[in-house]
């Protein structure tokens, strides 16, 4: 019975990319929302049933021929169960947040902060050895079953970091560091969005996920730390020059360049991204294009001017960018 | 029962001052001017409140074409039909107008005509306040709509979260257009609240007792009162927000020592309590329809009013549920998850005792019982599904999607707009004194009703699908396109349902069949009155001695009241004696002088905080012309004895 319950909620979603929906199961806060949605969907469509079935049966029905009397002893059953239903959903809710924080406490955590930005998330790997912490943006690469610990900051304005498949939602809210914490549970890839509208171009502020095996992790991350190759022919080395000696390099920071703004996104592996402009374009050379030429086009609102470029310049930056493996 | 001992030379109601020659000196003395000062000046409760009724439906179709707009933009993936700049703005507006404009005032405006008619007496209280009151809402909303038509309009949300509305991240002036229209109509709710307080508490006819009230009149007293204590906080979050904006305080701004959080407490310590203010009234109105249609008084009148008033409570307790995801203590929640799973008790009674009470009659089923069928339908699914945002690890998934856009839809729309359409229906023929066309009353009825599902229903998956709400536009292949889609149709099969209950409206102001006092042989005083009811409401007070005065085999009246000046009885507070004669104010061109100067005030200070000192002049002075003592031996109170 409860299997088949379990379908309902499960088959209406059936069809549907799974790469963004709460029901996904893909960590452990997902899955226990699942679990507790269930809980509620079984006790709130056992009341709406009643509820209707009283209502027919007061419009087209039998009259009551019960008197008062009887009115009043359906109230106070009524009112039982809306009081028992109340304590049982209150208490299993109770008892699933606690779970949520419990789980995955004797593990050693990953640590990441994450400083939202309109409209783009800047990530970092922390790690004990400071020489060792990564950054990187718009991009979460998660080792499979290993808790996360996600300590958020804002720098302008509140942004909220959802990723439905895994976890519920925590704010980013400026002057105040919030924390979240995530234990992915499958792999997979999936996509993360901002959930507290924050301006012009809120519906544009998303993110990739990786969850993966720890060994794939450990080989990104690795890969992540390097700095970005040296420009291996003319071509190359043109859109170099060009991103060091223009404003690009104000912005945006490559590792073992002279590149290392801060205001902008990271973009030391750019290429190594599913996405650009926080989830907003594959990462494509038409698209990386598009996005350099005209970012205002794409994304009206954005931070990012359009640098003046030739059309043989923005050639060389696009191919320069696509090296940052 | 007589009032006496009074100097005989006065002309006072009574058997031997009745009929024809009554009515001509009542209404020479109630009424007001003709013409175009009479419209101005008039105070008469039932002129502003069929205007303030009018007005926030007219702002209900501009916030629904708003709606319309946005389901047309989000019909398919990554649209261009409007630029998000727009968009942002047109959703605000959206949320809003519906709020503020419409949801609240419509409410307050139903209050403002009926509970006089509905208490028994001649005059809402403090009547002058009351044209204030509405000349102020009228002018705030003008200005929010012109600045947006100006492409001024804010676009920071409904509930404009700082820091993003505060002066570094909306340059210009749109925030402040939004801050200032929550002056404007807090003041005028505010007004109209202590109006109604007052009317209720102290102009009720003899013998109608605390116990004897009508349950709309009671959602109308607590509603008031929740008015009175969450419109403060509101008001003092978009003053500091203001000044944040205009003379760089850092209430918000946290690297100054403010906090970005305080705006979010301080609104929706009001904020909440704003959806049961918007909702009471709307279960007053279905409390209503139901005694009517059943011909029986609502089942367990003690307990229904016990759940106005503890809802009316527990409202100021669940603030916190909409501030889940902010990272407030974990622990702490837990208290706000049980606050505000609560309400599913106070609610759940009352939909309980309604349907018990159709089930011990024979409910006739005119159009305003299909209304509140489909406000039951609709409005527990709504209800349930708040029991589900309640819980902290639902809501730390659903909070802010569209599952809670269809949530609140379901609330807001099923609870109030529903209710409201079929007090429209029900209580047109008192306004107008016609009745409403009956067949295409169902048809609209049951456009609006399809119509309304097919756009909300799907949005519960859009959000499980994992959309977040106030996006301008999506991506393809998120599963979502489909489901947006048929929300778009639905809604225009929704304003399909609205134009067709407008032009019902409309048809029957002119050609509806003539209703006579009581049409559907209703309980309550209201009825018990011409259609429409003449400018002094009752040639005499009724007098009331129970729940369901028009039941009765015969409506005693209470008279000797003056004619020739205003004058109303007021009655003790809980067992409804006669107290004191009290006389009522005139007409007067001041109420709405005093308006337009607060208006010049309110809209000086977007621009200049020098307003508040300049622009204090102009308001002084009409306040001080609209008190200015009149001399007249016939203002004083005079006890009434029996």
């Amino acid at each position: 019975m409860r299997r088949l319950l379990a379908l309902v909620p499960l088959a209406l979603l059936a069809g549907c990319s799974g790469m963004q929906s709460m029901s996904e199961g893909a960590g452990f806060g997902s899955h226990l929302f699942n679990q507790l949605m269930l809980l509620f969907l079984v006790v709130t469509g056992i009341s709406y049933a009643a509820v209707l079935l009283f209502l027919t049966m007061a419009v087209v029905g039998r009259r009551n021929e019960g008197g008062e009397p009887r009115l009043q002893a359906l109230l106070i059953a009524w009112t039982g169960f809306i009081l028992i239903g109340l304590i049982l959903l209150t208490g299993a809710s109770f008892l699933s947040d606690r779970r949520e924080a419990r789980e995955g406490s004797d593990r050693t955590p990953l640590k990441v902060t994450v400083n939202a930005n309109q409209w783009w998330w800047g990530i970092e790997y922390q790690n004990d050895d400071p020489s060792q912490s990564l950054r990187t943006a718009n991009e979460l690469h998660l080792p499979v079953g290993r808790p996360v610990e996600l300590k958020l900051n804002a720098g302008d304005v509140i942004h909220s970091l959802w990723i439905p498949a895994l976890a519920g939602k925590q704010d980013l809210i400026p002057g105040r560091e919030n924390d979240l914490r995530v234990v992915p549970t499958r792999i997979g890839h999936y996509r993360g969005q901002c959930a507290e509208y924050c301006g012009l171009q809120h519906a544009h502020m998303a993110f990739d996920v990786t969850v993966e095996s720890p060994q794939a992790f450990a080989a990104w991350y690795k890969a992540q730390s390097q700095p970005a190759p040296e420009p291996a022919d003319p071509g190359i080395k043109a859109g170099h020059d060009f991103f060091m000696s223009h404003a690009c390099a104000m912005c945006h920071a490559i590792g073992g360049t002279p590149a290392n703004g801060t205001t902008g996104p990271d973009l030391t592996h750019v290429a190594s991204r599913k996405t650009i402009a926080a989830g907003t374009l594959p990462m494509t050379r038409g698209a990386l294009m598009g996005w350099i030429a005209n970012p205002q086009g794409v994304k009206p609102g954005a931070r990012m001017p359009a640098v003046g470029m030739t059309p043989d310049e923005l050639h060389a930056v696009a191919s320069y960018l696509e090296t940052l493996k | 029962m007589t009032a006496t001992e009074h100097p005989a030379d006065v002309p006072r109601d009574g058997p031997e001052l009745d009929g024809p020659e009554l009515d001509r000196i009542l209404s020479e003395t109630w009424g007001d001017k003709p013409g175009l000062i009479g419209w101005l000046t008039t105070v008469d409760h039932k002129r502003v409140g069929k205007r303030y009724i009018f007005t926030a439906i007219g702002f209900l179709l501009l916030g629904g074409i708003l709606a319309l707009i946005m389901r047309l933009q989000l019909a398919r993936p990554d649209s261009g039909l409007i630029t998000a700049d727009r968009y942002n703005q047109i959703f605000t507006m959206h949320g809003s107008t519906m709020m503020f404009l419409f949801a609240v005032p419509v409410m307050e405006a139903f209050g403002v005509y009926l509970v006089p008619l509905m208490v028994g007496t001649r005059a809402i209280s403090f009547p002058r306040l009351n044209a204030f009151s509405y000349w102020l809402y009228l002018c705030g909303g003008i200005m929010l709509w012109v600045a947006f038509l100006r492409d001024v309009g804010p676009d920071i949300g409904w509930f404009a979260y700082t820091p993003l509305s505060g002066p570094e991240f909306s340059p210009g002036k749109r925030a402040d257009f939004w801050a200032q229209l929550i002056t404007f109509t807090e003041v005028a709710a505010l007004a109209v609240a202590v109006e109604i307080v007052a009317t209720i508490l102290k102009q009720r006819a003899p013998g109608m007792r605390l116990d004897r009230i009508p349950l709309f009149v009671w959602g109308m007293l607590v509603t008031a009162f929740m008015v009175i204590f969450s419109m403060p906080a509101v008001t003092l979050a978009s003053s500091f927000l203001l000044s944040d904006r205009l003379v760089g305080t850092q209430f918000y701004n946290a690297t100054e020592g403010g906090s970005a959080l305080l705006w979010q407490h301080l609104f929706w310590f009001f904020g909440h309590p704003e959806v049961y203010i918007i909702f009471l009234p709307g279960l007053g109105f279905v409390s209503a329809i139901v005694e009517t249609f059943c011909k029986r008084p609502v089942f367990a009148y003690p307990i229904m009013v016990a759940a106005l008033v503890t809802t009316g409570l527990l409202a100021f307790g669940l603030w916190v549920h909409h501030m889940f995801a902010t990272g407030l203590p974990r622990l702490g929640y837990a208290f706000y998850t049980a606050a505000s799973m609560s309400i599913a008790l106070p609610s759940g009674v009352q939909i309980f005792c309604w349907i018990a009470t159709m089930w011990d009659s024979r409910p006739r089923m005119e159009v305003p019982m299909w209304w509140v069928v489909g406000f039951i339908i609709t409005f527990v699914i709504g209800g349930l599904t708040g029991v589900m945002v309640a819980s902290v690890p639902l809501d730390l998934e659903l909070h802010d999607t569209y599952f809670i856009v269809a949530h609140f839809h379901y609330t807001l729309i099923g609870g109030a707009v529903f209710p409201l359409l079929g007090a429209i229906t029900y209580w047109f023929p008192k306004i107008t004194g016609r009745m409403m066309g009956d067949r295409l009353g169902k048809v609209a009825f049951g456009f609006v009703f399809a119509g309304f599902h097919l756009t909300f229903m799907p949005m519960h998956f859009t959000g499980l699908l994992g959309m977040p709400r106030r996006v301008y536009t999506y991506p393809a292949g998120m599963g979502w396109s489909a489901l947006n889609l048929t929300s778009t149709i639905g809604a225009f099969v929704m304003a399909l349902g609205v134009v067709l209950f407008l032009a019902n409206l409309v048809r029957s102001l002119g050609n509806g069949a003539i209703a006579g006092d009581n049409p559907w042989g209703a309980a309550s005083l209201e009825w018990a009155t011409t259609s429409p009811p003449r400018p002094y409401n009752f040639a005499h007070i009724p007098a009331v001695t129970s729940h369901t005065p028009l039941w009765e085999e015969s409506l005693p009246v209470f008279s000797g009241l003056r004619v020739e000046h205003r004058e109303l009885v007021l009655t003790t507070v809980v067992e409804a004696l006669p107290d004191v004669r009290d006389p009522s104010p005139t007409p007067s061109i001041w109420p709405l002088l005093a308006a337009l100067a607060t208006t010049g005030l309110f809209i000086w200070s977007i621009f200049s905080p020098w307003a508040l000192v300049w622009g204090a002049i102009p308001v002084g002075i009409a306040l001080t012309l609209w008190f200015w003592p009149k001399s007249s031996p016939d203002t004083h109170q005079e006890p009434v004895i029996e």
